[in-house]
């Protein structure tokens, strides 16, 4: 490892990066909060186990409301679009994102989900991930607050054995409620449970079935939403900031483009243009 | 199994340094790893050594530094024992994790250039 005497030998350098691994990520997940934070939509990362009560929330929640507030999901799902079928029907303009063998959600499935849906429309958009306790809380995707759904059938230890999951939510949604004069679990222990793993514990106790605690989730999304500024009537859909993004994973480029899909590419030779399209995943 | 896609990224930003740098090898890698990062260590190890094959890291061997989750007051700094709530007791602030205890970073890469 020749440094000194110019004969050409190569030499190790040691690279300080110190940079999140999730970096690219997160770019994406900030790209999309812009985008939800401009045109005044409230987007929520809606996680839990696998039959924790996602979908059933949500469907409540339609009920609720009454359909006062104008609500949309995408929902990722491994193999089905069950999820999004059951949101349509209860009156959830929804589309599902299925991930294949995916385990979680990732800002660029969730911003290829926003093209061609009218999210833009919506008060509060749910962004129902992958049923699992693991995976999708490293996965930050642009949303204004985590919710996590636990049903009481899951058992009292669940906080203290996926604290990664627990620690990142904003609110705990316990579910299936009605069910806890046929169980053994006590609500106390999951409660004590969640104060060692969530620094700001916060939970509420509902039951999609009966409507029980409903009226608490309501108005924790009330509050929620007053938190999101509203877009000024008459203000332009289109976006304003300009950004770097990956559209296809393995095709960089950067561009600008607005909600009509007009699109401003640069490409690697320096040159630029412009064009109107929809696109998919493949662009 | 998100070690898999972790890796990924892993992989690709280094491969992105080591054009820029135009390096003709890649020594080391060292990445720390959070005890709340939501990452299994052996796990990731496993997925590295599986997906580095025909990648810029083929015969790049990994260093993994293991953060413990520290929690403490923001306040008066009292530090929380693990598996206690996470308020301080004295000043009923929320704990705060110390940096590192919940990520994953790339800390160093050691390459050779020309």
């Amino acid at each position: 490892m020749c440094t000194t005497c110019g004969c050409g030998d190569p030499k190790l350098v040691p690279v300080d990066v110190h940079e999140k691994i999730l970096a690219g990520n997160d770019r994406q997940a900030q790209h999309n909060r812009e985008h939800f934070v401009e045109q005044g939509v409230l987007a929520l990362n809606l996680m839990g186990s696998p039959g924790a009560g996602k979908t059933a929330l949500l469907e409540a929640t339609s009920r609720a409301t009454e359909r006062r507030w104008r609500l949309g999901a995408v929902s990722g799902d491994l193999a089905t679009d069950n999820d999004a079928r059951r949101l349509e029907a209860a009156g959830i303009p929804s589309r599902p994102i299925t991930t294949g063998q995916g385990c979680h959600l990732d800002a660029d499935l969730v911003h290829h989900a926003l093209h061609g849906f009218p999210w833009t429309e919506l008060d509060v958009f749910f962004i129902e991930n992958v049923g699992n306790l693991v995976c999708p809380a490293i996965y930050d995707l642009g949303q204004a607050a985590n919710v996590v759904a636990l049903s009481v059938t899951e058992g009292e230890d669940k906080p203290l054995k996926y604290p990664v999951m627990f620690k990142a939510a904003d609110l705990v949604v316990l579910t299936k409620c009605d069910l806890l004069p046929h169980l053994d679990v006590k609500v106390d222990r999951i409660l004590d449970g969640l104060r060692r793993v969530m620094p700001k514990p916060n939970a509420i106790q509902v039951s999609a079935r009966t409507g029980q605690g409903m009226a608490e989730w309501t108005g924790w999304l009330e509050e929620r939403k007053a938190r999101v500024p509203k877009r000024a009537a008459g203000a332009p859909a289109a976006h304003t900031h300009e950004h770097d993004h990956d559209h296809s994973r393995d095709h960089d480029h950067s561009h600008a483009h607005d909600h009509e899909h007009d699109h401003e590419h640069r490409h690697a030779d320096g040159t630029v243009h412009r064009h109107g399209h929809a696109h998919g995943r493949d662009h | 199994m998100h070690e898999y896609s972790l890796i990924q990224s892993l992989v690709t930003r280094v491969e992105q340094e080591a054009v820029a740098r135009r390096a003709t090898a890649i020594h080391r890698l060292v990445v720390s790893i959070g005890e709340l990062s939501g990452v299994d260590p052996e796990l990731f190890q496993t997925a590295y050594d599986t997906f580095r094959s025909g990648t810029l890291c083929d015969r790049t061997p990994l260093e993994l530094r293991q953060v413990a989750a520290r929690w403490a007051c923001p306040s008066c700094g009292r530090e929380i024992p693990k598996g206690e709530v996470l308020t301080c007791a004295r000043c009923e602030l929320p704990a705060r994790i110390a940096a590192g205890g919940d990520e994953i970073l790339l800390e160093t890469i050691e390459m050779e250039v020309p």
